[in-house]
């Protein structure tokens, strides 16, 4: 079978690739467009590692086949930070201390983005029911919900 | 590696020719939080995988003198964010929401909860109590039936290879109608379940229970229906008594297995309190009406 031709939008830019019918969209930006900044964790949606945003909702990359990505908006880590600063969520991971290994950083990242993207003041609990699909092994929560609540208030402009 | 098709057809016609060409080696695409582990762990090997998605009824909610319709792949989250069908059935719009996290929530489907037909499927007891029907599309064209009629065993569904559900038919609800799913798990978020209870119940305008459905998952290889459950609260104010006897008739309708979740026992017993507990948070819902 011929690969599948795809005509897709990621973090603004127009791409296009081909791919097979079963490559995940994960498969597709690392192997593919070169995005190694989404991780594979689990493979399974577990792990939220391979987190992206795509048309607004944030999913795992691993459960989504890059043939379905024609004609959506596909956000990745790569797409967080501008030019010339960090988003204020990459900046209070900084500031926090809020990862060691780092693996699972890209995926908490994209996740708390999505979140206030939609919520500019979320509770506590808020922050950590939507992080519970994102697993960290190395530090505990604490600082990484902290990050996210002071790049909330950052954004508000509190 | 075998090749594999994928096709995205845009109306509901072409998705069931694609599904007849494949010759029963196709597999319907949703949210894919199901299909695509299947897929990863070679628990499956289709032939052609058929994308639903690009059919705007199967992603679409809508609304018509009171009955709600909901596309096969809506998603979780979707239905979460749609204020009406959150506010006239918030029963079936928590069961979806347990499922999973966030990112499943941005994906995962009631279609495809249904038709993945595990017995721990938080949205179908839900969808059950509450009289939902599926809209089934095959190449004799379009039957409805009920959501308890589909699933047939773990893993096994009623319907043919070349059908799929294209949505479900959420009827008008009764004056003073509500309904409600509750589950246990051990933690608190992103676990299967080891019990899940949904009732849906309608009361006279006196507070007497004048129709009632009660369905169970995880107790069974199917998701069952607890009649003798219903019988007990109709024609009750749902009372102790009544509680009492629901909770007796959905230890009874259980078949549980021992497994690593809960043993029999604690599945029967736990089928008791959660269909008590339910029945009270419909009941509290419908009173509100």
């Amino acid at each position: 079978m011929s690969k599948i031709h795809v005509t897709t939008s990621v973090n603004g830019e127009e791409v296009e690739y081909l791919c097979e019918a079963q490559q995940t969209m994960l498969d597709v930006l690392r192997d593919e467009l070169g995005l190694t900044g989404t991780k594979e964790g689990c493979s399974t949606g577990d792990c939220g590692a391979c987190s992206v945003i795509v048309d607004g909702d944030v999913v795992c990359s691993c459960l989504m086949l890059g043939a379905e990505a024609e004609g959506r908006n596909v956000e990745t880590i790569e797409g967080l930070a501008a030019p010339d600063h960090l988003h204020p969520v990459q900046k209070q991971f900084l500031e926090h201390a809020a990862l060691q290994c780092g693996f699972c950083t890209p995926g908490f990242l994209v996740a708390a983005k999505a979140l206030l993207d939609r919520n500019q003041n979320p509770t506590e609990t808020e922050i950590r029911y939507w992080l519970a699909g994102n697993l960290c092994r190395c530090t505990g929560y604490d600082k990484i919900v902290r990050a996210v609540q002071d790049a909330a208030a950052e954004m508000r402009g509190a | 590696m075998t090749s594999v098709d994928y096709v995205a057809p845009t109306d509901v016609e072409a998705a069931v020719a694609a599904l007849g060409a494949s010759k029963g080696n196709a597999y319907i695409l949703a949210g894919g939080t199901d299909l695509l582990v299947q897929l990863r762990t070679g628990r499956v090997h289709p032939g052609t995988i058929v994308d639903i998605k690009r059919i705007s009824e199967t992603r679409t909610i809508s609304e018509k003198d009171g009955a709600y319709t909901i596309g096969a792949a809506v998603t979780g989250a979707e239905m979460s964010a749609h204020k009406g069908l959150s506010q006239t059935w918030p029963g079936i719009v928590e069961a979806m929401d347990l499922i999973g996290s966030q990112q499943i929530q941005g994906r995962a489907s009631p279609g495809g909860n249904l038709c993945n037909a595990s017995p721990a499927a938080d949205c179908v007891p839900a969808l059950i109590a509450a009289g939902v029907s599926c809209t089934i599309a095959g190449p004799g064209g379009r039957r409805t039936v009920p959501v308890e009629d589909v699933v047939t065993g773990p893993g096994q569904t009623s319907l043919d290879a070349n059908e799929f559900i294209v949505s479900f038919e959420v009827p008008k609800p009764a004056p003073r109608t509500g309904d409600a799913y509750l589950r246990l798990i051990p933690r608190t978020e992103m676990d299967i379940a080891v019990v899940g209870a949904g009732v849906c119940l309608s009361l006279a305008e006196d507070g007497t229970c004048q129709a009632a459905k009660v369905a169970l998952g995880a107790v069974a290889p199917t998701q069952v229906v607890v009649a003798a459950g219903a019988d007990a609260l109709i024609g009750s104010k749902i009372d102790d008594v009544a509680l009492e006897k629901l909770g007796q008739a959905a230890k009874a309708a259980c078949s549980p297995i021992d497994d690593k979740r809960g043993t029999i026992e604690y599945r029967e017993k736990v089928a008791a309190v959660l269909a008590k507990r339910a029945a009270l948070k419909a009941l509290e819902r419908a009173k509100a009406r």
